[in-house]
């Protein structure tokens, strides 16, 4: 797979927003400087994933957790991170159970619905292909960023 | 996607990750040997270079030498990358600038003393014409 170099650059200004944020307001952020942390932003991802793989594979496993980036890290002297990243963390399994639990609840009333309304047909039929696309729903959500 | 640069979602609160999960995926997937990469280690490690963004523009602009204190520059990032052991794997990419000047002045002096040497090296070796 051949990416284009802009490809591995991260958006101009979601990064320009990010340093403005950090910095105490009226700080100007030459374009050069902006540029470079971006690079450097990228450069980071790649250390990063590298040195998350090293306990991936130390684990023998083939796919990246988030164990391995925390580890990650603490290995690249960036302990300071380690606290927000396991903060946000669970923030992000609360949303991700919130959202399958909603997802479980709509197709619960989903099915008492289809229940009352369609005594007389062939509810059935109607019933499998609700489950079968609520299914696929769920696990597009839950499949693996993988190829 | 005027959302995103807010950093809010539709509901108005502020969003886990505003780094686009989809690009820093493909920065991911460019390092060899890497197979697969689950859901919540993309989501950390785009939060985490969030942070180390937002680290890497107050160290610079705290320890900066500039003396108009009202901007960050390449400068100051260099320095950084120089003089900062956590941000030293920065350095290469964020080489410090110097004269046009000064660059072609080394680079004269470096010829002068490889000429030097070879002045000394003639008679053992001497000058060979390759067939």
């Amino acid at each position: 797979m051949a990416e284009r170099p802009e490809d591995l650059n991260l958006p101009n200004a979601v990064i320009t927003r990010i340093i403005k944020e950090a910095l105490p307001d009226g700080v100007n952020i030459s374009k050069e400087a902006r540029s470079a942390i971006s690079r450097a932003a990228s450069v980071f991802v790649l250390y990063a994933t590298s040195c998350a793989n090293n306990f991936a594979m130390k684990g023998k496993r083939k796919t990246l957790n988030a164990s391995d980036v925390l580890s990650a890290m603490e290995e690249m002297e960036f302990q300071r991170f380690v606290t927000p990243l396991k903060e946000a963390l669970e923030a992000y399994r609360r949303e991700q159970k919130g959202k399958k639990e909603a997802s479980e609840q709509k197709k619960k009333d989903k099915d008492k619905k289809t229940d009352a309304e369609e005594q007389d047909k062939g509810r059935d039929e109607d019933n499998d292909e609700d489950e079968e696309r609520l299914e696929e729903e769920e696990q597009n959500e839950e499949e693996e960023v993988d190829n | 996607m005027a959302d995103a640069v807010a950093g809010r979602d539709k509901c108005g609160e502020p969003r886990l990750v505003s780094l686009p999960l989809s690009r820093i995926r493909v920065i991911m997937k460019s390092s060899p040997e890497v197979s697969s990469i689950n859901q919540e280690a993309l989501v950390l490690t785009a939060k985490a270079t969030e942070l180390f963004v937002q680290y890497l523009a107050t160290y610079s602009y705290r320890h900066g030498s500039g003396k108009e204190r009202k901007a960050l520059t390449y400068s100051d990032l260099s320095n950084t990358a120089e003089e900062s052991e956590t941000f030293q794997f920065l350095a290469d990419i964020l080489p410090k600038k110097i004269l046009a000047s000064k660059y072609l002045k080394m680079l004269k002096e470096k010829r002068d003393e490889d000429e030097e040497e070879n002045d000394s090296n003639d008679g053992s070796d001497g000058d060979e014409a390759e067939s």
